[in-house]
């Protein structure tokens, strides 16, 4: 399964829709593109209401741009996580450092 | 060039046969002489030239043209050849790689050796298995001047040789601890600074720590942000989940992480592990680490060793069973009366 990566940019805000698995062959990109976005964004959203999986390595994804946005002072927001997604950021402790806003249970398409 | 002197001499003959004979068996003879040529870094090019030759020798009088046309089709090989002769050197290094990690992974394995400590008050018991060469997972016993057992489980995302090399660093670091300073709350602490002033940026360690006090019996115990662990209790014959809160060691450079305890019990059973539960479905259980405390459970009477071994036979006899990570299990269990 692939992940699909939907970005939007307005004038302070970006925000990535991400749908489908985030694993080793997928989180490269990801990576690129939430990089770029933390970089240039003070505002950066990431959807993960479509995530239906996630491993290890999607967590090191978000912990890059995690530091990436302190040392840029911009803020990083993680939204609609699926519970089993979110249980990964309970897990690791990484929900007390990183802004997380609405978990959700089901409404996968 | 003696040996393509005289495979020449073989290809003329095999040709001139076939030419005459037009004999299947024969195309099948050039066929284990092409297999020939390339062991012996025969390319192309020189391959077309024996064919010449041989061509020369076996009908004197061809036509000019088609004589011409072997120097043009010689030289349009050539390149061919150049590949052919890039592919055996990549091959090489290949085999020169491969032996390399070897070497690693043997390295890793002394680097990282810990002893599973004697003690009266415990019997313990560990299997650790990587799902690539290089294992990422990594396993620690300390035992103390006064016999208390110190027991780390710890998973390094970011897998593979730096993942190996992180691992030694956080095993020497664990080892220059002073016997005074092995409790968890402090260790993890202390590790969380060396995680993060010397690894690299896209590493993270997760780890839970725990120590055993052989006189009070108090397991204490801190995590961070490791999966949790268990405790089998003889009295209910039910798992108990320990978990203490922390963050992934790297990650922050300052964490003060939580430390609790449990009193353990005789026949009591510590379960220590780290799985691919960084992992999750939405749609899916966590099916092998129920599995695995089933498992666990049903041999909980067994001698420590002996219950991880039946936990990864029991895996091993499901079919297409592969692991998708690193798995390591540590058992103990509190064998006095």
């Amino acid at each position: 399964m692939n992940l699909h990566i939907d970005g939007h940019r307005n004038e302070n805000l970006g925000v990535l829709k991400l749908s489908g698995e985030i694993d080793a062959y997928t989180a490269p990109q990801l990576k690129e593109e939430l990089l770029a976005l933390v970089e240039e964004k003070r505002e950066v959203e990431v959807d993960l209401l479509k995530v239906n999986y996630m491993d290890s390595t999607g967590l090191g994804v978000f912990i890059s741009a995690l530091k990436l946005s302190k040392e840029k002072e911009h803020h990083l927001k993680l939204i609609n996580l699926q519970e089993n997604v979110y249980r990964l950021f309970n897990i690791t402790g990484l929900n007390d450092v990183i802004n997380i806003e609405n978990t959700v249970k089901g409404e996968l398409s | 060039m003696s040996s393509l002197k005289s495979d020449m001499q073989d290809y003329k003959e095999l040709l001139s046969q076939y030419l005459k004979t037009k004999d299947e068996a024969v195309l099948y003879q050039a066929e284990q002489f092409s297999k020939q040529s390339i062991q012996q870094n025969i390319s192309p090019d020189e391959v077309i030239n024996v064919h010449y030759q041989a061509l020369q020798e076996l009908i004197p009088n061809i036509d000019e043209s088609v004589q011409d046309s072997f120097q043009f089709l010689i030289e349009t090989m050539i390149s061919y050849g150049l590949a052919y002769q890039e592919h055996q050197v990549l091959r090489e290094k290949q085999i020169e790689l491969k032996s390399e990690i070897g070497v690693a992974a043997n390295m890793q394995n002394t680097l990282l050796k810990t002893s599973v400590p004697s003690a009266n008050a415990m019997d313990i018991g560990v299997k650790s298995v990587p799902a690539k060469e290089m294992n990422g997972d990594y396993h620690h016993f300390i035992k103390d001047e006064q016999g208390n057992i110190g027991v780390a489980v710890a998973d390094v995302i970011g897998k593979g040789i730096p993942a190996a090399f992180c691992m030694s660093m956080i095993k020497f670091a664990m080892e220059s601890f002073t016997e005074n300073q092995i409790y968890p709350q402090w260790i993890l602490e202390s590790l969380n600074r060396v995680v993060g002033r010397n690894v690299d940026k896209g590493m993270f360690v997760t780890m839970f720590y725990g120590l055993y006090d052989v006189y009070t019996h108090q397991f204490y115990y801190a995590s961070a942000g490791h999966e949790p662990c268990y405790v089998l209790r003889e009295e209910t014959g039910e798992f108990e989940e320990i978990d203490a809160k922390g963050l992934l060691l790297g990650v922050e450079s300052t964490v003060q992480y939580e430390q609790l305890q449990t009193a353990i019990n005789p026949n009591d059973l510590i379960v220590l592990l780290t799985d691919g539960v960084t992992e999750c479905r939405v749609d899916g259980r966590f099916i092998e680490q129920e599995e695995v405390l089933n498992v666990i459970k049903a041999h909980a009477h067994l001698e420590s060793q002996e219950i991880v071994d039946h936990v990864f036979k029991y895996f091993e006899r499901l079919q297409d069973f592969q692991l998708r990570d690193d798995f390591t299990l540590v058992v103990m269990k509190r064998n006095d009366g």
